[in-house]
């Protein structure tokens, strides 16, 4: 129901409130990374409940994984992951070769090193979803080439 | 924020919705209001409280996404949570040449049984070119 438009502006906007809040420098750069991350982390959290309130047991880490790719990407947004791979310990790639959140960016390199503010707020999502459902992450992503881009899972064993 | 997505909102309106020019600013609480946030909120709020001179009005929102699951904490008993919608209101109106003031008169947040949001037409913004350029 509610529109995509509508969750790309609001991501905008909040990238740049966010931004706008602190002042400049490379400290404050990572505390912004850091909020959004939070940010992302907290509603991760929330939409992983209301996915997966009718979906069955997961099996095991790469059937979350999987749900992960498919499902929480497309309601997100609306695609699959194009590709997941996995080194079967523990660490994840999941690459999306056209990222609706940078598609609205020229393609060039022109605006490669601002790439990072708008992926943070999605580790955080992938973090968010996979702690509740009792997976320890961390989240990074990396952009070699616009709207393509890569995050990677390293999954933390308890 | 909300004035900026309203900028930008107001094209991805105007190309989704195939509506026309509005002939007065009744016409446009209609749109507003049937069109606008059906499409993007899946509500309908009612117009109500037309002002004699015609250039205010109130929206009534029966029930808002935005405040799903929200409670507003003690300590912020002041916040207007869904100040964003005035600003997008403003922002979307201001690129279609119509300066308006959008504020919350209720919030079901507060306490009050309907959101209220009070909508003032207050000019026409003519097209000024910049000097020197046609």
């Amino acid at each position: 129901m509610a529109d995509e438009a509508l969750f790309l502006l609001l991501h905008n906007e909040m990238v740049s409130g966010v931004y706008k809040s602190t002042e400049q420098g490379e400290v404050e750069n990572g505390r912004c990374i850091t909020k959004l991350e939070n940010m992302g982390f907290r509603v991760g959290q929330g939409l992983i409940e209301r996915f997966t309130k009718d979906t069955a047991r997961f099996k095991d880490e790469l059937d979350i994984m999987k749900f992960i790719c498919k499902d929480f990407w497309t309601t997100v947004f609306k695609k699959q992951i194009d590709n997941l791979r996995t080194n079967h310990q523990g660490i994840y790639v999941l690459q999306d070769n056209k990222f609706r959140l940078l598609t609205q960016m020229s393609a060039g390199k022109q605006y490669l090193e601002h790439a990072s503010k708008y992926l943070a707020f999605t580790c955080g999502l992938i973090r968010g979803g996979l702690s509740n459902l009792g997976i320890k992450s961390i989240v990074t992503a990396e952009v070699s080439s616009m709207p393509a881009c890569k995050f990677q899972v390293m999954i933390q064993k308890l | 924020m909300g004035y900026n997505i309203g900028v930008r909102l107001i094209e991805d309106f105007l190309a989704r919705s195939n509506v026309g020019r509005c002939h007065d600013f009744r016409e446009t609480a209609d749109v507003i209001a049937k069109v606008a946030f059906k499409m993007y909120l899946g509500i309908t709020p009612s117009i109500t409280n037309w002002s004699p001179a015609g250039d205010e009005f109130s929206l009534i929102l029966e029930n808002n996404p935005l405040v799903d699951f929200v409670e507003l904490p003690d300590n912020h008993s002041s916040l207007i949570y869904s100040n964003l919608l005035c600003g997008v209101l403003r922002g979307a109106l201001e690129m279609v040449q119509m300066a308006v003031e959008a504020k919350f008169v209720q919030d079901t947040l507060k306490g009050d049984g309907v959101t209220e949001i009070r909508m003032r037409f207050i000019r026409r913004i003519e097209d000024n070119l910049p000097a020197g350029e046609e």
